[in-house]
């Protein structure tokens, strides 16, 4: 009974939803909005097949390596910059302007810097998302707790292993947040990058589909970019639970009492 | 002994914290050394032959560029066309938002219920919509505010749950005793405590809402600084376009300064209150 009554808080509101566009398109056809049955055919034939390899596994490789890649130099360069005080005041009003720039206006930069091709594309992803992951990385490391500092110093914890075991720990909290932003910062790039400049990927072909009216292919499109969007926080939502497992513990810990 | 030697440790601790600035510059010569920096190394990439002066002028020219487009009334007219989609498409998702989120976060019932809808349509990317934004509105106004509102309105929704979960269960116990109406207790008792969530949610969504409105003048061409930007790039006008893209730098640097001092504003009450409440 209690397993019945959660499935049906959990799919309630999206069948009420299916069934009133189901109604709302089955009487007199709309050019605009297909109904569900024709979107879920198009769906399949459009993107289950040769398609699934020229456009969309490229361009989630290119989301990947692009991503990953500003994960890793952020945290680098925000380890290096977060542990100097000088170097983090030289250059955190250069870097709160990086910030401040929204991320798209980097497509045109970009484009004719590197030319248009793969590595463009990456290297706007890349761009675009380093700079929450570097700056909640210095904010990370900034912040933490000065007593944690003086004992890994008494106990002569140093270089290397002190990076491994107190500061990247504590400002993983903090870094996981940068690393939030820097997936949806990271998808929207992607998708703006193909439709700027580009000859293949899904945002080209989202766009391709929209000006020549093939309207059910288009939604079929904006559905394929949902659901990336939703895999890529599932997926977050699991890496972070597992990374930050002692520190929702913690929390829980601390909150009880 | 111990009794002797803390205050000696903590007066050297404390010499070392109040040495360490005084040692080096003050933060804003830093921060100044950091930016001329920057702009010399802009200066020389070109100068050098590190990256062709066609592609990347030195940054000397692009300045002098974004000064001439400060005195022309196009740049500004962009500058307004731009901040005009960003307010209203910023309004329309704080008060949509505001309101559901009151609606959905009181009621228990309907908060489980929409739960899964909201969990699965708060991550789809907003720049999916952009072909419907143009099948729809085509280059107009329209366009831009539909991707900022669909963008903006789940940033603050989810603050605004969020705060309304944090309400006090004792308070809203006790105003349902006292017999406020629902209104009142919105006003009461869910609004002060929602107040800080909601700021958060309305100073994130305002740059987001500015990366949506230039992507939709950039993409789609709806008029504003963006669609200046992909008019000078394809016209060859390079410094052009970098002054531009220096404007919406600035443009966003000022949002955040902005935000961050009304929330500031509003919020002057808050840490007080609280401070009181716990003591």
């Amino acid at each position: 009974m209690k397993i019945l009554k959660s499935f049906g808080y959990l799919l309630g509101l999206p069948l009420i939803l299916l069934t009133w566009w189901w109604l709302a398109t089955s009487g007199a056809p709309n050019f605009f909005v297909p109904t569900p049955a024709k979107l879920v055919t198009t769906f399949i034939e459009t993107w289950f097949g040769e398609r699934m390899l020229t456009d969309v596994l490229p361009s989630i490789m290119r989301l990947v390596v692009g991503v990953l890649a500003a994960i890793v130099l952020g945290i680098v360069l925000g380890l290096a910059v977060g542990l100097n005080r000088t170097l983090r005041a030289v250059t955190e009003p250069v870097f709160e302007f990086f910030r401040a720039l929204p991320p798209p206006v980097l497509v045109p930069v970009l484009m004719l810097l590197v030319g248009i091709n793969d590595g463009m594309k990456v290297a706007v992803i890349i761009s675009g998302c380093i700079w929450p992951v570097l700056l909640n990385t210095i904010e990370g490391v900034r912040s933490i707790d000065p007593v944690q500092n003086e004992t890994s110093r008494s106990y002569g914890i140093t270089g290397f292993s002190r990076i491994r075991y107190q500061i990247l720990p504590s400002a993983t909290p903090t870094i996981m947040a940068g690393v939030r932003q820097a997936l949806s910062i990271g998808l929207i790039l992607m998708v703006i990058s193909e439709m700027f400049a580009s000859s293949s990927g899904l945002g080209f072909t989202i766009v391709q589909f929209q000006r020549s009216f093939a309207v059910p292919e288009m939604w079929s499109g904006i559905v394929v970019l949902g659901l990336i969007g939703v895999a890529l926080s599932f997926i977050f939502q699991w890496v972070q639970r597992r990374v930050l497992r002692w520190y929702h513990g913690l929390k829980e810990v601390e909150n009880a009492v | 002994m111990t009794q002797m030697t803390e205050p000696s440790t903590r007066a050297a601790v404390k010499a070392k914290a109040s040495r360490a600035p005084s040692k080096g510059l003050p933060k804003w010569v830093l921060g100044l050394i950091g930016i001329v920096v920057f702009l010399g190394f802009w200066e020389l990439m070109p100068a050098l032959g590190v990256v062709q002066a066609k592609y990347l002028p030195p940054a000397s020219e692009v300045i002098a560029a974004l000064a001439t487009d400060l005195g022309l009334t196009a740049f500004w007219v962009a500058v307004g066309d731009t901040m005009l989609a960003w307010a209203i498409g910023l309004a329309i998702a704080v008060a949509a938002a505001l309101v559901l989120g009151l609606v959905i976060g009181m009621s228990p019932f309907l908060r489980r219920f929409t739960n899964s809808t909201i969990e699965f349509l708060r991550p789809i990317p907003s720049v999916a919509l952009i072909p419907l934004a143009v099948l729809l509105f085509g280059i107009k106004i329209e366009s831009s505010l539909l991707l900022i509102v669909y963008a903006c309105f789940w940033q603050v929704l989810i603050q605004v749950l969020y705060g309304v979960a944090d309400v006090d269960n004792v308070a809203m116990q006790t105003a349902r005793s006292y017999g406020f109406s629902y209104a009142q207790r919105v006003r009461d008792v869910v609004f002060p405590t929602m107040l800080p969530y909601l700021m958060t949610g309305v100073r994130l969504a305002a740059s987001v809402a500015l990366i949506l409105a230039i992507t939709a003048e950039l993409l789609i061409g709806s008029p504003g600084l963006g669609k200046e930007i992909a008019l000078a790039q394809s016209g060859g006008a390079i410094s052009g376009m970098y002054a531009l893209i220096l404007a919406t730098g600035f443009l966003g640097v000022a949002i955040n300064g902005v935000t961050r001092v009304v929330e500031k504003r509003v919020l002057s009450w808050h840490p007080s209150v609280r401070g009181e409440a716990t003591a």
